[in-house]
């Protein structure tokens, strides 16, 4: 008996020290994750002057005058204008062409499936560097350089196989009966995958547009090289603020809060998903 | 699952096709057609085989950008892997606080990559950012700017700042799928934490660890915005990695001839690699299906 309870204990009391250096690496990385972004909001609620006057931990005068600035000034908010139109464009785009592909690749067996889908993921793999010469000379020839139509469309490189990766990985898991029945109750195809299939999917196509979204919103390379004024991204607009002289960090760290938001709005809906939407639908 | 064959499904990736073909082969062909030719401007060209090539496979320039990416890449590997591991085993298992975990570790992931480089280059600075202005009141003479190896520092913290997440949540994913009985098992065995660890759920985590490392390899690998906001590639060229290099040999000095010969062999490792991980991802695929 005695020996019994000396099992059961000597577990237990072996625990409760793991449980707390658990506890402790996990508040130490998450206090790594979030001081930086704290500092760029601290700074951002402080005036240029205070920033570099005195240096303090938090701010002392917190002001939105930074935020004001921004939203008042084209020059500025034009930039975030100009990102969220091609990033929806692109979005769109995307996930429109990769559904049905996605489908005949969860569905069908094809001459030369396999070899497609493996290129597909050769460009979602592709580094945007050895495009970027090659895509401002192309767009600049059909006369689409500076549009919000070529960034959207320099982005489906990546994109699209990320679509595609992903919807198919979550197509894979309905089973086939489901269209195998509509078909017998006499469901045409663009009835029964509108009707029925992207239904059933909804979350995945959720996912996929998320992953989409911020991968697109956060490429900064292409849409700078693509852009000159009209269809310029706010990320392009914050670098160049960068090389000029006397600069506002006050502004430009608010402008860098103001890109977060998007992200950390839905954050909390896909938060199961984010492992699965980088593995490209694979985990 | 059982596919059927059908050919009339290459109308479904018709679509595709035509837009990543528009968007990946049409640029690719102008590369090669820089690769193979020289020009003296008003668009004459002539042939010049692979003279580019061997221009770049002997250039010192494209040596040291190489050797700086693959020692970029090996450290971000070595940091990264095993620091998410352990952060993904030190996750709560469920519940509230797993849910608060997880939002906040993949905020770094949603940031933009030059807000990313925008944060450390102001962290760093002595006067403003909070790391440098500490690391300078502990007296050291910080300055990523002016010295190499703070630049380095710099440009890895920051990176293990950004993506570490990534390795965590995707090993994290592996983890959960792990049958509670398992751990009943090792618990009757009277196995230790490192053997729980080594037997149990390191060969469960294989899988999405292979697919993390090649995602973390070659996103590091053409990592350009960070270190571009943060150092420039500087001081001189030593934060210079291969995507730096070659924009600034592409779009800054218009050495067409070279920088297409570079692009070249840079997209071929690119493609040796993505065998590897759709090799891996197939496997994992089948073994699944199992």
């Amino acid at each position: 008996m005695a020996s019994t309870t000396e099992t059961l204990a000597a577990p237990a009391a072996r625990t409760l020290p793991r449980i707390r250096t658990r506890h402790v690496v996990m508040v130490l990385y998450l206090a790594f994750m979030l001081i930086p972004i704290y500092w760029l909001i601290k700074m951002s609620l402080q005036t240029n002057r205070e920033i570099l006057g005195a240096f303090t931990l938090w701010p002392q005068n917190p002001t939105l005058d930074n935020y004001r600035v921004i939203l008042t000034d084209r020059s500025w908010y034009m930039g975030y204008v100009n990102s969220i139109t091609y990033v929806v464009m692109n979005t769109v785009l995307s996930l429109a062409v990769a559904l049905p592909a996605a489908y005949a690749f969860s569905r069908y067996r094809f001459l030369g499936d396999k070899h497609l889908f493996f290129w597909l993921l050769t460009n979602r793999m592709a580094p945007p560097a050895v495009f970027a010469l090659p895509f401002f000379q192309l767009y600049s020839s059909v006369g689409l350089f500076d549009t919000h139509i070529a960034v959207a469309l320099a982005h489906t490189l990546f994109n699209v196989p990320l679509a595609v990766w992903i919807l198919e990985g979550f197509m894979r898991g309905v089973p086939k009966e489901i269209d195998e029945t509509a078909y017998i109750d006499g469901y045409s195809f663009p009835r029964f995958f509108v009707k029925i299939f992207m239904p059933l999917i909804a979350s995945g196509i959720g996912v996929a547009a998320f992953f989409c979204f911020m991968f697109s919103w956060v490429e900064l390379l292409l849409s700078r090289t693509l852009t000159a004024v009209n269809a310029q991204p706010i990320a392009s607009i914050m670098t160049r603020t960068v090389s000029a002289s006397g600069l506002d960090w006050g502004v430009l760290c608010a402008a860098g809060v103001l890109t977060i938001i998007p992200g950390a709005l839905v954050i909390y809906f896909v938060r199961n998903y984010i492992a699965k939407g980088f593995a490209l639908g694979r985990v | 699952m059982e596919k059927t064959p059908n050919q009339k499904a290459w109308f479904l990736v018709l679509p595709v096709l035509i837009l990543v073909a528009f968007s990946a082969v049409v640029p690719l062909m102008t590369v090669v057609n820089y690769a193979v030719q020289d020009s003296f401007g008003n668009n004459v060209f002539f042939w010049e085989g692979l003279g580019w090539f061997e221009q770049v496979l002997t250039s010192d320039r494209v040596h040291a950008a190489l050797g700086r990416q693959l020692a970029f890449s090996a450290i971000i590997l070595a940091i990264q892997i095993p620091l998410g591991v352990a952060i993904a085993l030190c996750m709560p298992k469920r519940g509230v606080w797993a849910s608060v975990c997880l939002v906040l570790m993949a905020l770094p992931l949603l940031i933009p990559w030059n807000v990313v480089g925008t944060i450390w280059q102001i962290l760093g600075r002595t006067d403003i950012g909070l790391v440098g202005h500490t690391l300078a009141g502990l007296g050291i003479d910080w300055n990523y700017a002016r010295n190499p190896v703070h630049a380095w520092i710099t440009v890895v913290v920051m990176d293990v700042w950004h993506w570490t997440s990534l390795v965590a949540l995707l090993a994290y994913a592996g983890l959960q799928s792990i049958p509670q009985a398992y751990y009943q098992a090792a618990r009757i065995d009277q196995a230790s934490r490192w053997k729980v660890f080594r037997y149990i759920e390191l060969p469960k985590m294989q899988g999405v660890l292979l697919i993390a490392i090649l995602l973390r390899f070659m996103d590091s690998f053409m990592i350009y915005t960070e270190p571009f906001v943060v150092t420039g590639g500087g001081p001189g060229s030593a934060t210079s990695f291969l995507s730096i290099d070659l924009v600034r040999m592409a779009l800054g000095q218009f050495d067409l001839g070279p920088a297409a010969a570079f692009s070249i062999m840079y997209f071929l490792v690119i493609l040796l690699v993505s065998w590897v991980f759709y090799t891996v991802m197939t496997n994992l695929d089948r073994a699944e299906g199992k």
